[in-house]
């Protein structure tokens, strides 16, 4: 298993080798997955529409719907305009969505089809939205991808039309499964805050069977919803590269204080968002959180002995990692390697500030490791293979290394292409990081069994 | 028009079918028109409208020129290293996604778990990637030594006018190693189609031929052409003609190999098994070397042995007929007695089987062994030939958005041109059996079902719900739709992660594969036990004199 990869390290600068990241696009579509009754749109040849559905559907084993400009070659040296214009009038007329959510390709973006001036030029039916937002997969990743869609929300959308804002809370999520967006959503009706949160893909991309498809599932934020963020008296954002930037356009356009916080995984960043939210509507964190939360670090002090001291490399999307690194350390664990493809920082958003803030957390605890921004599994390989751990994070493909360096492996991210059941089942709150320390409980311990002689054989671990 | 299925009559007729085009706007329900026949063979010839351009917003199935160059044709190449040209997401989509399986002598020659892209950034696009690419190539040459390099471009490489042929030159040069670049930009064309041609004359060009053999290793060399051992499709094809007395001398290109590709010429004859993807180097070869090739199907049993006899009787030689008729009955006695309890299962079922350019016909023969009519089949991306059969490629026009495809126009070859077997036998034989012939898919469906090419998401959800498939079989992006519906689903491009699904011992794993989809208790919970009764149970009661039902909320 991936026998070419030497253990010798050479510098590099021709691009990547086993990504750690895909493009925007992808990222895009799943955010407008999370507004209801919509169809996400790719303005492009067809061939990334195709892959983007192809992915999504591989990750959460659910129908996803998107259309596509299916540029020629034609189109591509002339422009999409006729392409985007009949697009639009197929899409109402034959699946009938409320809304479309169009974004762009490296195709579009390189011509430079103008597509404000082109969707304002289309006739669109009555009662019908057409929304845009330029997802350029030359730059950043699929999170950018997500973000600059949440952020078209914010544009077509959000206004500003009461004088006192309301007390609710927006919630931008960031690029995670429904079964946590679910599971924020229950922690809100907990603390009993009045909240909006876009996009939400729970009841789209997890959809029960019921012997009927409907091509719009319950689920999705409502636009009426999202219009009233506007009048919100405060913007969450759940992890700064995926929901900072929709959150401050927010608070530019609409004076909505937007905050970033991490993606609220582990115990200290889901207190940092339960404290963010009583401190803001004055509102007592219930009984039933604080005895989840009591019940999540009696299972960490009964069961230290686990995964205490062992040595962890973890690879994905930068907030999940950000968040992540903070709970193994608080696990006792040593992140050796921290490595997300997402590059610092991107065109026009904010600076990314991932290596600097995983490096002050490793810091903080004594942990000599190394971290990366813009980094490929190749070399995430070769530092393995440098310096053994004993516990691999990632999303699916991190199941080459396992087995080629045969470490033990937990899912976590995205996509996971070759186990089913984890987009319905949290990572965040308190609920979602006992599940996590199961996961690496058992892969530790399963571990433990395996290698162990007869003799050192355990009944009880 | 009618079809007679297993218990009772489905009817689609012409009024059907115009109910369903008129949801679309004029416009588009004349494209789509001419895109869905009802097979009547009462009609000579049946023409359909393939290969032309999608309609925008239609959400169709298909994918792009690059799928079908660098992840259908390339990819499987297994001791060459893919390099692909262009923003992350078109090689992060092709990595390891398509289940063309490899297996090396030498694991330090397979690529395949690699996924190698020049991650054009803004400034490439802005200032050229030319010299990114340069790196790039210098950088897989040092760290991971491959004896031949692809390049594929993306998108944007076109529009901004990297040259990656002279680029590929360069690096030739300078490394000595092969190298060669493919202009599959993901607009070319209307469809993975597109590449498959692009990827043809690239091989045939630069790489078929290469190789320094002049004769082949047994005379019966053959090589596999459109085989992409999906699931391992190909290793079992060639367990049985091993056993026959065939050495495969390339296959094209599940599992192959550089080292293989190179000498290809030296086949005796051609097997075809995806016409679309392969038809061109097939030509190609013939034109070249003289080899003709031969139309096979190695889905289901019959079509099994129909290419196995047709394969003995090219060759002619006594002695291979009968050990490939040994072969044919050892297999048999086989399979036969563990396919009857699936026959069972499957007996006078339906299915679709709408697949990408080939599929769509060959396993409409296997469904059939197992009892399963097909009611409706088309193809994502197929031409007319693939539909209609051969003789109509005269006719086919060219249009504007496939005539930049170039075609490769090759000579036979001055030293290795060679007549594989003369003149009038070839002749007597193309009466007799599919030599460098494909009589397409059309010809081979029941009266009354349907053909429908680039099938959308539209007319899938239309179709089932008045055909009613038992089973619907088509890629992953259909896939969890008709499982909605409470309909059993089958891909196959890649199989459900099962296979091989080819030769015989394939007819048993799809056999066990689709019945287990039948009977999976887990259909049986899809209605909750509260929805078919009343939340209470009630009595009719008289009310002022007229009835009234009461007590039936649900």
């Amino acid at each position: 298993m991936l026998d070419c990869t030497p253990k010798e390290i050479k510098a590099r600068s021709g691009g990547v080798i086993n990504p750690a990241k895909t493009c925007q696009p992808i990222g895009a579509m799943y955010a407008a997955l999370g507004i209801h009754s919509c169809m996400p749109h790719s303005h492009g040849s067809q061939g990334c529409c195709s892959y983007h559905r192809m992915h999504l559907t591989r990750h959460f084993r659910d129908p996803v719907v998107a259309t596509t400009s299916s540029f020629t070659e034609g189109a591509s040296v002339f422009g999409g305009v006729s392409n985007l214009k009949t697009s639009i009038k197929n899409v109402f007329e034959v699946y009938n969505p409320d809304v479309m959510a169009v974004h762009t390709t490296c195709l579009s973006e390189t011509i430079g089809d103008d597509l404000p001036s082109i969707i304002k030029s289309t006739e669109i039916p009555e009662g019908k939205l057409v929304i845009h937002a330029n997802t350029p997969s030359y730059q950043g990743s699929h999170i950018t991808g997500f973000s600059n869609m949440t952020k078209g929300m914010v544009n077509y959308l959000s206004t500003a039309t009461t004088e006192v804002k309301k007390e609710q809370v927006n919630i931008i999520p960031g690029f995670v499964n429904p079964g946590d967006m679910r599971e924020i959503k229950r922690m809100m009706q907990l603390m009993g805050i009045k909240y909006i949160m876009f996009p939400d893909t729970s009841g789209v991309v997890d959809s029960p069977i019921t012997g009927q498809y409907t091509m719009f599932g319950r689920g999705g934020t409502r636009v009426e919803d999202i219009r009233d963020t506007g009048n919100s008296k405060l913007t969450l954002a759940l992890g700064g590269y995926a929901s900072g930037d929709p959150a401050i356009q927010l608070e530019r356009k609409c004076k909505v204080p937007a905050v970033a916080i991490k993606t609220p995984l582990g115990v200290k960043a889901t207190d940092e968002f339960l404290l963010a939210l009583r401190q803001a509507f004055a509102a007592e964190v219930p009984y039933e959180l604080e005895e989840e939360r009591g019940q999540l670090v009696d299972i960490m002090v009964d069961t230290h002995y686990h995964f205490h001291g062992k040595k962890v490399a973890i690879f994905g999307d930068p907030d999940i990692l950000i968040a992540l690194t903070e709970f193994v350390l608080s696990l006792g664990m040593q992140p050796l390697y921290v490595l997300t493809g997402t590059p610092a920082g991107t065109i026009g958003g904010p600076v990314g500030t991932f290596e600097k803030e995983v490096k002050s957390m490793l810091e903080q605890a004594g942990v000599d490791g190394k971290v990366k921004a813009a980094g490929d599994l190749f070399e995430l390989h070769q530092w393995i293979k440098n310096g053994p751990v004993d516990l691999l994070m990632g999303n699916t493909y991190g199941k080459y290394i396992a087995r080629a360096e045969d470490i033990p492996f937990v899912r976590v991210g995205f996509p996971i292409l070759d186990r089913s059941v984890q987009p319905y089942l949290p990572i965040v709150g308190y609920k979602g990081a006992m599940r996590l320390l199961e996961m690496i409980s058992n892969a530790l311990l399963d571990r433990a069994d395996r290698d162990a002689a007869d003799e050192d054989f355990e009944l009880v671990m | 028009m009618s079809l007679i299925l297993g218990g009772g009559e489905v009817a689609i007729d012409e009024k059907t079918l115009d109910a369903i085009l008129n949801e679309y706007p004029a416009k588009v329900k004349r494209n789509r028109k001419k895109h869905i026949i009802i097979r009547d063979s009462a009609v000579e010839h049946q023409e359909i409208e393939a290969n032309t351009r999608t309609i925008p917003g239609i959400m169709t199935n298909r994918g792009c020129a690059f799928a079908g160059c660098k992840g259908v044709v390339l990819g499987p190449l297994k001791d060459m290293v893919h390099i692909v040209h262009g923003p992350i997401g078109c090689a992060y989509y092709s990595w390891l996604t398509r289940r063309n399986k490899a297996k090396s002598e030498d694991p330090t020659q397979n690529f395949l778990h690699y996924c190698v892209s020049t991650d054009m950034q803004e400034s490439d696009i802005v200032f050229g990637g030319e010299k990114k690419l340069a790196r790039m190539i210098d950088e897989v040459v040092e760290i991971l030594g491959p004896k031949a390099i692809t390049i594929s471009a993306t998108c944007p490489v076109g529009l901004i006018g990297d040259d990656i042929q002279q680029v590929a030159k360069e690096a030739r040069k300078k490394h000595g190693v092969n190298i060669t670049a493919y202009n599959c930009e993901g607009y070319k064309g209307v469809s993975q189609s597109a590449g498959h041609h692009i990827a043809n004359n690239g091989l045939m060009e630069n790489i078929i031929g290469e190789g320094d053999m002049e004769d082949p290793p047994i005379r019966y060399t053959i090589n596999i052409l459109g085989e992409y051992n999906i699931g391992g499709d190909s290793w079992e094809v060639e367990r049985v003609l091993k056993e026959i007395g065939y050495q495969v001398q390339a296959v094209m290109t599940g599992n192959g190999s550089y080292e293989d590709l190179k000498n290809a010429h030296v086949a005796q004859l051609n097997l075809v098994q995806c016409h679309r993807s392969i038809n061109y180097i097939a030509s190609m070869l013939e034109t070249k070397y003289g080899t003709p090739w031969l139309k096979v199907n190695f889905i289901g049993i019959k079509a099994t042995i129909e290419s196995l006899r047709n394969m003995a009787l090219y060759f002619g030689d006594e002695e291979l007929i009968n050990k490939t008729e040994e072969v044919i009955t050892r297999e048999l006695e086989e399979i036969e007695p563990l396919l009857e309890p699936y026959r069972k299962i499957c007996a006078g079922k339906t299915t679709f089987c709408f697949v990408g350019g080939s599929r769509g016909h060959h396993y409409q023969g296997l469904y059939g062994e197992l009892g399963i009519s097909t009611v409706l089949a088309g193809y994502e991306f197929a031409h007319r030939d693939d539909y209609e059969g051969r003789e109509v490629i005269p006719n086919i026009k060219p249009d504007a958005d496939s005539k930049n495809i170039p075609d490769l126009h090759v000579s036979p070859d001055e030293s290795r041109y060679r007549l594989k077997i003369p003149q009038e036998r070839m002749e007597e034989l193309k009466t007799k059996i599919p030599l460098s012939y494909y009589s397409g898919m059309n010809v081979t469906m029941a009266e009354g079902s349907i053909i429908v090419d680039d099938l959308n998401h539209y007319e899938t959800e239309e179709f089932i719900k008045i055909l009613k498939p038992d089973i619907f079989s088509s890629g992953i992006k259909d896939k969890y739709i008709p499982h909605k519906m409470g309909i059993p689903c089958k891909q196959l491009h890649n199989y459900d992660y099962s296979g091989p699904y080819a030769g015989f011992r394939g007819s048993v794993n799809f056999a066990r594969d689709i019945c287990m989809s039948f009977t999976t208790p887990a259909w049986n919970f899809m209605v909750p036990p509260w929805k078919d009764k009343p939340l209470l149970e009630g009595t009719v009661a008289q009310c002022n004199g007229a009835a009234c039902t009461v007590n039936q909320a649900r």
